[in-house]
């Protein structure tokens, strides 16, 4: 993608100045600074991803959404580097929806998920950074009278190499903006680098220590109403009555209002007193066919599958049946993981303002354009009448990718015009309405030949399916390709397993899915990295030496694994009673591989002492944000381990709240050391692979201390004890 | 009506003394840095202190707060940068997105007030706020950091 887009300057000027338009209507966020008060920053436009302020102060323009991960400073180090900007001068504003719609989506795709945030838009943003700088040194050239091949330009300060004259960036901008943008800019080579790779601090640290950042649920707006909202328990059910009278009396409270087909809301003066009210209401649901379903049944459901004749093919080579027929040993296991609730700090909420058939919102949404087109489609508006005011996420993990609760806010805006609306579910509607990690069970069957070497394998899944729930549309010929990641050819790392069989049933229960970050690689890379180390035990093999066999053709994946191998010390003496684990995987375009050490008591306690964690993401932006994502990894995923589940009865989910719904805290924390093995090349994400890895590492160790190989999750069902 | 300090200031506010604490802050007062998380003291997103310890104030009634000394994330330095554990913070970039933290910085402060030089069982043991993007490792190590910040020169101890 070049930097072609031929704005109208005068289009996009009046587009950024209403950006924001609460404010421009005297309304203010708390705290001072915030997000939505820094879009359409002042300042000159140096192409359409910089601005730059007279005394330099740069402002790179986001497109994608900050929830944590770091993509905000990733972001502005790729643009920044090609700028050649100073970065002590560098800021960041998201592009507001409506202005990106507007122009044509000149600033490309707002989806923030998939770990796409750099890799999807490295070259256009990089583009971005090349031309506002070809810009700045043409501007001072003409400014100097002499050519633009004699000045050059670094750190924010463009010089005139015969003379040694300078101009900063601040100083030229004015008259960069009036230039045309121009298309032939080639973006420099890996050596080039100033920025990328360098550990710089986040951009979004600040504020982040004293309370001043504005997450969509502290909006707070004049004559602003805040709601409570309870849908149907059972997914699918809808509502049938209610009576408000029991509660209209409660304090606070002005409005008891149904929202679409399932959900009662209660609207009053104070969230606390909207959602007091809402818990008196008496409401009546029609629960559907699904009241009576349970986790059992469920289980049942997926087990079915496991030898169902009908599957949908991920992929195949050779002949697995003769394979498996044909094998010295065979070895079978079957494996299943639970629903699982993202569970973002921050509950989901959004803020409305419907009035003169014009809709404004403010919301934490790991989609912007997404977020403006279902606020239209719930008002009934035009898209071009809608306004977004993108608040960084307090989390995200795949949920704020969906726009429900974006939905629900202009549903009762619009049921109450003139006047904004907060919604906010409280955490119980959150933990029952979640889009859920897919329940899946995997029946995994291997056979090796009499040296140990693995002949064929057989990895069929039988569970829901990510893509039948949120996007039909997506799949072909029945297939859900989702469900096969960290299995595809460009991903297995096995492919030399001359007979391969990998397939799905699908199993659809009517609990909602979604993407839960790490998607399906989570549950795939349990299912197989845990079964590889039954055939390594099988086969009477170290499980390294194993892989390393395995992988002889995967160059990539065998690197990382010796990465992590060789950072733990594989098969150097360990203190007695500590064991080790290992695995790899590749997802998100880069390789990722684990080591754990952990002990487990004889009556069963488990520590998790020590993680190595090494990643090939090809180029590395941010080594030290990196890190932070790996040790975050780690969390993620070994909650997911350890406790977490969401278990179904009479149709509903059966955990509300973090009592019931256990994440890992600070206590169970192992010690995680990122080994960074960069390899160049390619752009792999960094916020999900290694979630991947957590799980099995850990599983293949506890196996090693204690002889039991765990193939259900979570571990808080099964006794560690061991003799 | 509740009366209440709240970062040094005396504050009436016309409210139910039932409603707890975390929401009277938020909505009341407008003090937003103290965040919903649970409900039910489970998560630590609406720690503050009340008289120098780490409190949950998601499930405190206002009313029972009485005279004590309330002290939000606003309340813990006149910059918002500059207390020793917000200096330990930024160094180590802490925060991811950021939600948790005026729960895990406040929940140090406490800590830090109690034992000075916390070991990392200590830490372990007194730190139970959740954190969902997994800054753990940071946090431990920013409290040894805020530790050692927090030591008076010596000679002036």
């Amino acid at each position: 993608m070049s930097q072609t887009h031929a704005l109208s300057r005068r289009s996009f000027f009046t587009a950024t100045a209403a950006i924001g338009g609460g404010l421009a209507l005297g309304w203010s966020l708390p705290g001072g600074a915030s997000t939505a008060a820094a879009q359409g920053a002042k300042g000159a436009e140096v192409g359409i991803w910089v601005v730059i302020q007279p005394d330099d102060t740069t402002i790179v323009r986001i497109a994608r959404s900050e929830m944590g991960q770091g993509t905000l400073t990733g972001l502005a180090q790729l643009v920044a580097d090609e700028l050649d900007a100073d970065w002590r001068f560098v800021r960041a504003e998201y592009v507001a929806p409506e202005v990106n719609l507007a122009n044509k989506r000149a600033w490309g795709d707002m989806s923030t998920g998939g770990s796409r945030g750099i890799r999807a838009s490295v070259d256009y943003v990089r583009k971005g950074g090349a031309a506002a700088r070809a810009m700045l040194i043409e501007a001072a050239s003409k400014q100097w009278g002499v050519p633009a091949s004699e000045c050059t330009a670094a750190i924010s300060v463009i010089t005139h190499k015969p003379t040694g004259r300078t101009l900063r960036y601040g100083q030229v901008a004015a008259e960069a903006a009036k230039l045309t943008v121009p298309t032939d800019v080639t973006v420099k080579t890996p050596a080039q680098w100033t920025l990328i790779g360098r550990g710089v601090k986040r951009l979004d640290t600040v504020e982040k220590l004293s309370g001043k950042q504005v997450f969509a649920i502290d909006v707070q707006l004049p004559d602003m109403l805040n709601a409570s909202i309870m849908q149907c328990p059972v997914w699918g059910g809808k509502l049938k009555s209610f009576d408000a009278d029991k509660i209209k009396s409660m304090p606070g409270v002005r409005h008891v209002l149904a929202v679409g087909d399932n959900a009662v809301a209660v609207v009053a003066d104070k969230w606390y007193q909207a959602n007091t009210a809402l818990l008196a209401l008496p409401v009546v649901w029609d629960e559907g066919k699904n009241g009576n379903v349970d986790s059992a049944q469920i289980a049942a459901f997926l087990k079915e599958g496991l030898d169902a004749k009908d599957a949908v093919l991920g992929q195949k080579q050779g002949d697995v049946v003769a394979g498996l027929a044909g094998a010295a040993k065979k070895v079978e296991a079957v494996y299943g993981t639970p629903f699982l609730n993202h569970a973002t700090l921050e509950p989901m909420n959004c803020t409305a303002h419907f009035a003169d058939g014009k809709v404004e919102i403010w919301v934490a949404s790991q989609n912007g354009d997404a977020s403006l087109a279902a606020a239209a489609e719930a008002a009934g508006v035009p898209l071009s009448a809608v306004k977004v005011n993108k608040l960084h996420l307090g989390g995200g993990f795949g949920r704020r990718g969906q726009q429900d609760y974006t939905r629900q806010a202009v549903l009762l805006a619009k049921q109450i015009p003139g006047r904004p609306i907060k919604l906010i579910w409280s955490r119980e509607e959150d933990m029952h309405h979640g889009f859920n990690r897919p329940i899946s069970q995997a029946k995994m069957t291997a056979g090796l030949d009499a040296n140990g070497n693995v002949t064929a394998l057989h990895a069929r899944i039988s569970g829901q399916s990510i893509l039948a729930y949120l996007a039909p549309a997506r799949m072909t010929n029945g297939v859900d390709p989702v469900a096969f990641q960290g299995w595809t050819p460009e991903e297995f790392g096995y492919m030399g397993i001359p007979n391969l069989l990998i397939d799905h049933a699908m199993r659809n229960t009517h609990v909602p899915v979604g993407f839960w970050r790490g998607v399906n690689h989570n549950q795939n890379a349990i299912y197989m990295e845990c079964f590889i180390d039954e055939l390594a035990l099988a086969a009477g093999k170290d499980p390294l030496d194993f892989r390393r066999t395995l992988l002889a053709n995967s160059p990539k994946h065998l690197a990382v694994l010796n990465a992590a191998a060789e950072r733990a010390g594989w098969g150097t003496p360990l203190p007695a009673g500590v064991y080790r684990g290992l695995c790899q995987n590749c997802g998100f375009g880069s390789y990722t591989a684990a080591v754990a050490e952990v002990s487990v008591s004889k009556k069963g306690e488990l520590r998790i002492l020590r993680i190595v964690a090494a990643t090939d993401p090809g180029y590395a932006v941010n080594p030290d944000q990196i890190a932070a994502q790996v040790e975050g990894s780690f969390v993620y995923g070994l909650s997911a381990l350890l406790t977490s589940e969401i278990t179904v009865e009479k149709g509903r989910a059966v955990q509300g709240n973090f009592d019931t719904y256990q994440v890992m805290r600070l206590a169970e924390m192992p010690k995680v050391e990122t080994v960074l093995v960069p390899s160049g090349g390619f752009w792999g994400g960094v916020g999900e692979p290694t979630i991947a890895v957590a799980a099995p590492a850990v599983l293949n160790a506890i196996f090693a201390a204690t002889g039991k190989r765990i193939r259900t999750l979570p571990l808080s069902h099964h006794d560690l004890s061991h003799a | 009506m509740v009366k209440l300090d709240i970062n040094g200031k005396s504050r009436e506010v016309d409210v139910d003394p039932e409603t707890p604490l975390l929401w009277v802050l938020r909505e009341w007062v407008g003090l937003t840095g103290t965040k919903y998380g649970c409900g039910v003291a489970q998560c630590g997103a609406c720690t503050v202190l009340i008289d120098g310890v780490a409190t949950r104030s998601c499930a405190l009634p206002a009313g029972s707060v009485g005279a004590a000394k309330i002290t939000t994330i606003e309340g813990l330095s006149p910059d918002g940068l500059s207390h020793p554990v917000q200096v330990a913070w930024l160094q180590h970039e802490v925060p991811q997105c950021g939600y948790c933290q005026s729960g895990q910085i406040l929940a140090t402060v406490s800590l830090l007030k109690e034992k000075p030089k916390p070991t990392d069982d200590e830490i372990a043991e007194a730190m139970t706020n959740i954190c969902r993007c997994g800054t753990y490792q940071r946090i431990k190590a920013a409290i040894h950091t805020a530790a050692a910040l927090s030591v008076p020169p010596s000679g002036k101890a």
